[in-house]
């Protein structure tokens, strides 16, 4: 257990502003030049009040991150799904092998035989293939490559 | 697809790149992968190390947004945090014939946040079709898989929900940081 990074998972107690601030901020914060302030009128709170509780949301872990979200093709940057069939007894040593990448931005444990799913984000398309050789070779086991080859929708939205 | 990242130095005019992003514009998105700084004026905030003004960083972070290199400047939450504990990535086995016509069908579907097409490895992995359903119950997520289910209809030969049972990890893209690109430890 002590190979993956404490994330908090249980659900969180929202009260009714907290809830505002995540439903509005899911959508996108406009581009004017007093953001939070704008943001904040339109919730019934001061900018001071906004900027404190979401800073709170952040660090309590209930918004993993508040920024510009990249389409990382568009930068020019690599972007695939890969999974492995990781034996349970291996199962700590070889998040640890994985997270240690950077490239790695998100990892998954999953129930399927292939129980370990990641995302890898490298600044070229090239690399990709570079990366997915190296964790084989750290953590001998092959990784099965599923970049996605159409998109038909991204949109993550979670009303609370 | 070749395409060169390397950036010139912040300050420098444009190349001609194909993502059609130039050094500052880079520079930006080094600024704010981390996040956006939580102060009243963010876009002074991020363009004083780089010798812009906030109008300047509003206004090129506003091109990338409609250019869609940017899909929004938002907030990312954390699925469990805010009860969406079944987390199901739906996997389907769909004729390949049909695959993108159903594939476009089934993103309009409520509760669907990604769906694309990816490739199949056989015979260990037969799914070409992934779509992510989010609910507070699993119970939830079965009924939303259901509606799926049944627009695919005979196209689909088989399907799995994955259900994930931890985060072991979640960073964030980390993709322009040339200066703290490091190799991973052997």
């Amino acid at each position: 257990m002590n190979a993956a990074p404490a994330i908090r998972s249980e659900p969180a107690t929202l009260d009714a502003a907290d809830r505002g601030i995540v439903n509005r901020l899911q959508e996108g914060l406009p581009l004017v030049a007093a953001p939070y302030a704008a943001v904040a009128a339109e919730l019934g709170l001061s900018e001071g009040e906004l900027l404190y509780r979401l800073e709170r949301l952040l660090e309590s872990g209930v918004l993993s991150r508040f920024g510009p979200m990249y389409h990382a093709e568009r930068l020019g940057g690599g972007l695939t799904l890969a999974a492995l069939a990781v034996p349970e007894p291996d199962y700590a040593r070889v998040t640890e092998r994985v997270n240690a990448f950077p490239e790695v931005a998100h990892n998954y444990r999953r129930e399927h035989r292939l129980n370990m799913w990641f995302v890898l984000a490298t600044e070229t398309p090239e690399r990709i293939g570079e990366v997915i050789a190296a964790i084989e070779t750290a953590t001998g086991l092959p990784v099965y490559n599923m970049p996605k080859q159409e998109e038909f929708h991204v949109r993550l939205h979670l009303p609370v | 697809m070749s395409v060169s990242t390397c950036p010139s130095e912040p300050g420098a005019s444009s190349a001609d790149r194909p993502d059609g992003l130039d050094a500052l514009d880079r520079a930006i998105v080094v600024a704010t992968q981390a996040g956006l700084p939580l102060v009243p004026d963010p876009w002074t905030a991020v363009g004083k190390p780089l010798g812009l003004d906030g109008d300047a960083v509003r206004e090129r972070l506003a091109r990338m947004q409609d250019a869609g290199i940017i899909r929004r400047v938002a907030a990312v939450p954390n699925h469990y945090r805010l009860g969406y504990v079944a987390n199901g990535m739906t996997v389907w086995d769909v004729d390949d014939a049909q695959v993108d016509r159903l594939g476009r069908e089934v993103a309009r579907v409520p509760g669907v946040s990604h769906c694309y097409r990816r490739p199949r490895h056989l015979p260990a992995w037969p799914y070409n079709l992934f779509v992510m359903l989010h609910g507070r119950t699993r119970d939830e997520v079965e009924r939303q898989a259901e509606q799926l289910r049944q627009r695919l209809g005979d196209a689909c030969r088989d399907h799995r929900i994955l259900y994930s049972s931890r985060i072991l990890k979640k960073t964030g893209l980390r993709l322009a940081g040339r200066s703290d690109r490091q190799d991973p430890p052997r």
